[in-house]
């Protein structure tokens, strides 16, 4: 009897690779699309700044690409560059933590403001980078967000906000939880004044940004895909019990519930940016 | 003293007095109103006009169940964005008519179903904090029991922030912030105590502008000696910040959140 379970459960033989086989293709040459899993020759994704070339998937941007991609050549102008999170509550490891982020990106903080052009027209752009720390809210985001506001507000130029962020700051607890309103409270002095305030919801935008800035523009532009939700799915999961259906929390998803005005694939993200800008000038009549 | 569980404890504890309970001790007259005008009426929010010692104030508040029928009822106090649709057509209401607006805080956080996505849980938080910023009228809001994330922040942007002796605020609530940093949502504990969510927590962070203090083993040991509690300061309150000049209380108000944030240059 032994014998005949021993026969049924005797694993297939395949032929392994060699170790080095495996290790020969250098690294970072192909990389994995987190939509369809295919590879992809990272050269292509350079060019395609980052969309799979097979799905049409917009993989995470680093802010500075997506300066450099939506942004007229030197025309940005950063402000605010040193502003960074202190440790507020005294949080175990947080400078550590921060540091490692620092020293992984380049970045200082979750955020790069700054003063820009796009297809010649002036702004005051925000962008979110998700690879520091997730793109986490606390003290220094929401101050240099602020801070963008306020500076649109004193130049008079729209404002353009790139969000990508896993939420609010669990580090600065109660802090990162006020960024909410205080970002929110900057936006409706923004509002009064009558200017154009757009953002741009990337992969992935949730949390306490979905339920504060994101979410308050007068014109919401998503890329395809883009997950955007307050909750994040696993949590909604946790809630109901069952798995999300396909598609849900999507940047689609929200432009078919009302939540989003558009969707705009990377390539044409600086064309439509730059006419609603043009759109909300004062033009003399032709 | 008390440890920050013991506090997280006694906020959620299951006698601890309601929107409702308040609601009905510190006001002599209450009229419910109800519904968002879009979608349905959400219980989990209660809302509507109240006469405070002869004036009419209009009174918001996040309310949890008694027991397990009405918590269903009342989704234990999580709201679904027509609640805050709700809360925030009543507070432009009371901008409308000159009422001043108290908002009672008491929920562990918006709820997280497939229909509050649907209906944007993001983007109606987010309108009420932009709206309740600029509102023309006086404002105070109370933590009662929970404060729990962006769902009760979306009834806190006022004119002062108080809190009742043991009632907690924070980003998310002590076993979220566990299981997210250890996997493990049972430490909890060590979790509230790490987070700085208690009243004088907030109170020395400069973010909470009072504390209310709560009578025996707390506030439910003795509700209608908490609400009197409560109404006296309330009247004090409302009075001092109804005497502010209506530019002055915005500016006042913006800068209050302009302000708050930790960081280096």
């Amino acid at each position: 009897m032994i014998n005949i379970f021993e026969q049924l459960f005797k694993k297939t033989q395949y032929a392994k690779l060699k170790k080095d086989a495996v290790m020969n293709i250098p690294e970072g040459m192909w990389i994995k699309c987190g939509s369809c899993k295919s590879n992809i020759y990272a050269n292509d994704l350079e060019e395609t700044k980052q969309v799979c070339p097979s799905c049409g998937y917009h993989m995470p941007l680093s802010a500075w690409d997506r300066i450099e991609l939506i942004t007229d050549n030197e025309s940005f102008i950063e402000l605010d560059e040193n502003i960074q999170s202190l440790n507020p509550i005294d949080f175990p490891d947080y400078e550590r933590k921060t540091k490692t982020s620092t020293l992984k990106t380049g970045l200082k903080e979750a955020v790069i403001t700054g003063i820009a052009k796009i297809n010649t027209e002036d702004v005051v752009l925000a962008v979110m980078d998700s690879r520091y720390m997730m793109g986490s809210m606390g003290s220094a985001v929401g101050e240099k967000i602020t801070r963008a506001v306020e500076k649109s507000i004193e130049l008079r130029y729209p404002l353009v906000i790139f969000c990508a962020s896993g939420g609010a700051r669990m580090q600065e607890s109660i802090f990162s939880l006020m960024q909410m309103a205080k970002t929110s409270a900057a936006l409706g002095r923004h509002k009064e004044e009558g200017l154009l305030y757009i953002t741009v919801l990337t992969h992935p935008t949730t949390g306490g940004v979905t339920a504060s800035f994101a979410m308050l523009g007068d014109i919401i532009l998503a890329e395809p895909k883009a997950l955007i939700g307050f909750a994040g799915p696993r949590v909604i999961e946790q809630t109901i019990r069952q798995r999300l259906p396909e598609g849900f929390q999507s940047a689609e998803f929200l432009k078919e519930k009302g939540f989003v005005d558009k969707i705009v694939e990377r390539k044409d993200l600086k064309t439509v940016l730059s006419k609603l800008i043009f759109f909300h000038k004062e033009r003399k009549e032709a | 003293m008390k440890s920050a569980m013991d506090r997280v404890n006694l906020a959620r504890h299951k006698k601890r007095p309601t929107t409702l309970d308040y609601i009905k001790h510190i006001f002599d007259d209450f009229i419910e109103l109800h519904g968002d005008r879009c979608f349905k009426d959400d219980p989990a929010i209660v809302g509507g006009i109240a006469s405070l010692n002869g004036k009419s104030v209009t009174v918001i508040g996040h309310q949890k169940g008694r027991d397990t029928k009405e918590n269903i009822y009342r989704n234990f106090g999580m709201p679904s964005p027509e609640g805050y649709r709700k809360a925030l057509r009543l507070m432009k209401q009371a901008e409308k008519f000159g009422r001043s607006i108290v908002t009672f805080i008491d929920t562990p956080g918006a709820y997280c179903g497939l229909g509050a996505e649907e209906r944007g849980q993001g983007e109606a938080i987010a309108t009420c904090l932009i709206e309740m910023a600029g509102l023309k009228v006086p404002t105070i809001s109370i933590v009662i029991g929970e404060g729990g994330s962006g769902g009760a922040l979306a009834l806190g942007v006022t004119d002062e922030i108080w809190m009742l002796e043991n009632a907690i605020y924070s980003v998310l609530s002590p076993e979220g912030f566990a299981s997210i940093l250890w996997k493990d949502s049972s430490r909890s504990s060590e979790a509230a105590s790490m987070m700085k969510l208690t009243a004088e927590d907030l109170k020395q962070f400069g973010i909470v502008d009072k504390i209310i203090k709560e009578p025996g083993k707390g506030a439910h040991d003795n509700p209608s000696k908490t609400a009197e509690l409560i109404r006296s300061k309330l009247l004090m309150g409302l009075s001092k910040i109804e005497g502010i000049q209506r530019d002055t209380l915005l500016e006042k108000r913006l800068n209050k959140y302009r302000n708050i944030g930790e960081f280096s240059i």
